[in-house]
């Protein structure tokens, strides 16, 4: 067993228990210990944490680690390495990989992959239908058997509401969210950036806000109808988000996430042609940004999640319609959201609320708590720290970032994953 | 105006010096039919008209006169960079066979002569091509001599040269400045 | 990428927006001189002699590329037409491979036309040298805009505050697009005409005004431009049938009845005749559609001549 650490002096923020105080941390035995004022080392390993936040480990509902089929854009270990770094001590794959997670074997590849890696836990998410098609349901018993916690078709939409529905309802069988990619595939067809004033300047075909807006209320419905839970992915329209307020003040069991492009950048980033702007859903306008952003204030959001889809560099440097979508996004996911802090949309409970407490609750999982007896997935991080996003220096294979050069406040500082130190840079 | 600027050819000497130049062409050339005057933009041009009317007074034959650019010729494109106020080559009659007579305000590498004579023979292939020039300053960088010169002045090579024309700068007056 | 953006201190031509009024005033002027050269018997001039333009085409294009070509030829360059219908991707070689290979041969200039809006962009921060956009998807054709002011301008004598209209495929079209920057970039009032399926959403951020009559948007017009309209449009939904397109949409002799008497007719080619303008009309005596085709020579020579011609003055 790894051996005990006590973080001393950090400002502990646990939601799950309402803490928000300067106290110490012991981790011993790979769980929480104790949780307060003055512990005793007895032995165990200290570190200094004054002036650090101290938090249950973020948990990243949302990330491609490519592996099995395209393991030069990135791999589980790379993944698994370059999320410890952006103080994620878990993660959920999607399964849009090659062969794609839609049964057990794959399920099980990845398991045994992620448990040879010294980073974040790796959660894989099985595929809803066969293949990504959209067509019949992947065998869901036996993935879940084999170890997913959610189910998505991720990159696409399950467009055939039929089908959907019996997902959702079948699904709850073994207790399993369905994950929504919300995208009617026909009104986005060929595009590239938002549909709207960019796109009709710059002569770049759009996807209109229109098609997450109306496949998310049908979702919602459907939900409400069969009484199931949904989680929405990567919400990002000003439509989409009302309509999981109003869902939820009605009772619907509908979660959602935000990823932090979603609420950092806009179309306009798209004048350059830069292909690393190129994601799917698109950055919109100034108006859904900041529907995402009270989104994530009032709660209509549940949780930041990143998306994190890593490509070669080449791939991104593809003219923009053939360039593939998405961006990564695990090592500046703190940065940005700490922007939010910064502006004071919310505090940090908020925060942390936002990418470890609530994750976990929505896929029941591990973490997200610093409870004794609780898994010792923890993370220190500093607020103030400022640095300058160079990709070349991410942990992830993929360095397709449009936040090059920014300057952001808050960084991890060290990630602790079943009671042992997986990344500490700096030795604390 | 510097204080160095010193006055090489008033109005009266400039209208002097032309009148001579214009006998000179007539001396050469007997036959002032076979004459066309090509003034090269932009002092060139009003020079040439200057001569076309002396000619006229002085034979009675209306020689014909017009406008030669030579911006896109120059030798000089790649150091001085492009020029978008280029002048407009208007020739109308046919110089095949003719003597034109290149008219230039001031001769000094001989740069702008060479530029001229390439871009006369790309509109056609004069019969033979004179130079008048109202002031050469010497400092030729190419073997190109002026058949009718009015005035011959001696410079420094840093030395500008400032040509005035009554129809181009409100009056007609010749300085050099020091460098 | 950072390690092969070149620095080159030389300048791009994009978009319209890269240039100036006062420039493009100036490509006007320069553009007439050429045009001089090319009514010539000799219609050369030594200007770019010793440079090499070459034209990199991912896009069918007989006009354009020709058009490039001669331009360059008439400067004395040497000009290389590099044509491709197939895109990089399925040839084997990446767009910014080709680029930077082409570069590597060390042209003063390349002309790239391409279906992607942005292609050029990208080859201007990597190719080390003029890069000057023939097409780029929907996105921009400056030379084009450049050439139609140029139409005008010679027949108007003046680009300043005129009233124009632009009929057809606005959505798929970057003539439109660098058009519309161009007329306004000199006060013009530009109306827009196509049925909605034809116009990008937002196309009030174009800062035009709207129709889908073309009768009013002809009327009182010092021009009107007119745009192909292709066929692919009618199989992804956007209009039923050409002939219930040009019902609504062509500029017929008796839809020009609606227009003043000076109107100029524009149309940036090919035209389809009796689609979007009737066999009369693109022949008649307010057509100046062959008028547009010798001004891009005159007008790319101008172009060539201010991005290759030295340094910047």
């Amino acid at each position: 067993m790894s051996e005990a650490i006590l973080i001393q002096n950090g400002r502990v923020i646990d939601p799950s228990r309402g803490i928000d105080a300067v106290q110490d941390v012991l981790v011993k035995d790979g769980v929480i210990a104790a949780v307060g004022k003055n512990l005793a080392a007895n032995g165990a390993k200290t570190v200094d944490a004054k002036g650090l936040v101290v938090s249950p480990g973020f948990i990243d509902l949302h990330v491609h680690l490519r592996e099995p089929g395209f393991e030069y854009k990135e791999t589980i270990a790379t993944g698994s390495m370059a999320a410890a770094a952006g103080g994620f001590t878990a993660v959920c794959c999607m399964a849009n990989t090659k062969p794609v997670n839609d049964n057990a074997s794959v399920t099980r590849f990845i398991l045994e992959k992620a448990a040879a890696v010294n980073g974040a836990r790796v959660h894989p998410i099985g595929a809803i239908t066969k293949g990504l098609k959209g067509e019949e349901l992947a065998e869901i018993g036996e993935m879940k058997k084999a170890g997913v916690v959610a189910l998505s078709d991720d990159g696409r939409c399950v467009m055939d509401a039929r089908v959907l529905r019996h997902a959702m309802d079948y699904a709850a069988m073994f207790g399993l969210t369905i994950v929504e990619h919300c995208e009617d595939e026909h009104l986005v067809k060929g595009g590239i950036m938002n549909e709207g004033e960019t796109s009709a300047r710059l002569g770049i075909k759009g996807m209109p806000a229109i098609a997450e807006d109306v496949i998310a209320r049908r979702d919602i419905d459907i939900a409400a109808y069969l009484k199931r839970p949904v989680h929405i992915a990567h919400i990002s329209t000003l439509g989409a988000v009302e309509s999981v307020r109003a869902a939820k003040a009605l009772g619907t069991a509908v979660t959602c996430e935000a990823a932090p492009h979603h609420f950092s950048l806009t179309e306009k980033s798209l004048e350059t042609f830069d292909a690393n702007c190129k994601m799917n859903p698109p950055l919109r306008t100034a108006d859904d940004v900041a529907a995402v952003k009270e989104g994530l204030r009032d709660g209509t959001i549940d949780c930041i999640a990143t998306d994190h889809a890593p490509h070669a560099t080449w791939e991104k440097e593809l003219e923009i319609d053939q360039a593939p979508y998405g961006i990564v996004g695990l090592e500046t996911a703190l940065g940005l959201s700490m922007r939010l802090v910064r502006e004071g949309l919310f505090g940090l409970p908020r925060l942390v609320e936002l990418l470890s407490t609530n994750p976990a609750r929505i896929f029941s999982l591990p973490g997200g708590t610093l409870k004794e007896g609780a898994p010792a997935d923890v993370c220190i991080f500093d607020t103030e720290k400022k640095w300058t996003v160079d990709p070349a220096e991410f942990v992830s294979l993929g360095k397709n970032s449009p936040f090059a050069g920014w300057e952001l406040f808050g960084k991890n500082c060290l990630t602790i994953v079943g009671g042992r130190i997986v990344y500490n840079p700096s030795n604390l | 105006m510097t204080a160095a600027a010193k006055t090489v050819l008033s109005a009266q000497e400039m209208g002097r010096t032309l009148a001579r130049m214009a006998h000179e062409i007539t001396e050469k050339n007997p036959d002032c039919s076979q004459i066309i005057l090509a003034g090269i933009i932009t002092r060139g041009v009003p020079l040439a008209r200057r001569l076309a009317d002396k000619l006229k007074i002085i034979t009675g034959v209306d020689v014909p006169c017009g406008s030669l650019d030579i911006t896109f010729y120059r030798d000089d494109i790649q150091s001085k960079g492009p020029d978008l106020n280029a002048g407009r080559t208007d020739i109308s009659h046919d110089i095949n066979g003719k003597t034109l007579i290149l008219v230039d305000d001031v001769l000094f590498t001989g740069r702008s002569i060479r530029a001229a004579i390439d871009a006369v023979m790309d509109i056609g292939r004069p019969g033979r091509i004179q130079l008048a020039v109202l002031l050469d300053r010497g400092h030729r960088e190419l073997p190109i001599r002026p058949d009718y010169i009015g005035k011959n002045i001696p410079t420094a090579r840093g030395e500008r040269v400032r040509v005035k024309l009554s129809e181009t700068d409100g009056e007609d007056l010749v300085v050099v400045e020091g460098a | 990428m950072e390690t092969v953006e070149k620095k080159f201190r030389g300048r791009h031509l994009l978009q319209i927006a890269d240039l100036t009024a006062d420039e493009i005033m100036g490509l006007l002027n320069t553009a007439y001189k050429f045009k001089d050269v090319s009514e010539r018997e000799i219609k050369k001039v030594p200007t770019l002699r010793g440079k090499t333009i070459v034209n990199l085409f991912y896009e069918p294009s007989t006009r354009t590329r020709t058009s490039f070509e001669i331009a360059g030829k008439r400067l004395s360059a040497d000009v290389i037409n590099i044509s491709t219908s197939s895109s990089s991707v399925s040839k084997g070689e990446t767009f910014k491979d080709t680029v930077l290979n082409i570069a590597a041969m060390k042209p003063d200039a390349i002309v790239v036309r391409h279906g992607s809006p942005g292609a050029p962009a990208y080859a201007a921060r990597i190719a080390g040298c003029s890069v000057i956009n023939g097409g780029d998807g929907a996105n921009a054709h400056p030379t084009q805009a450049l050439l139609d002011l140029m139409t005008i301008h010679e027949k108007k004598g003046t680009v300043e505050n005129l009233k124009a209209a632009i009929v057809g495929d606005i959505l798929h079209s970057r003539v439109a697009r660098s058009n519309i920057n161009a007329l306004k970039m000199f006060g013009a009032e530009v109306t827009v005409c196509a049925p909605p399926t034809l116009l990008p959403h937002g196309v009030k951020a174009l800062g035009v005004k709207v129709t889908h009559d073309i009768r009013e948007a002809v009327a009182d017009k010092d021009v009107v431009m007119m745009l192909r309209i292709q066929t692919e449009r009618m199989q992804q939904g956007l209009f039923p049938s050409l002939r219930e397109y040009s019902e609504h949409f062509c500029l017929s002799a008796k839809v020009l009845k609606s227009a003043r008497p000076d109107v100029l007719i524009m149309h940036p080619g090919p035209i389809n005749r009796g689609v979007e303008i009737a066999s009369d009309v693109a022949d008649g005596p307010y057509s100046l559609i062959l008028s547009q085709v010798t001004h891009g020579v005159a007008m790319r020579m101008a172009v060539l001549y201010l991005l290759c011609g030295g340094a910047e003055s």
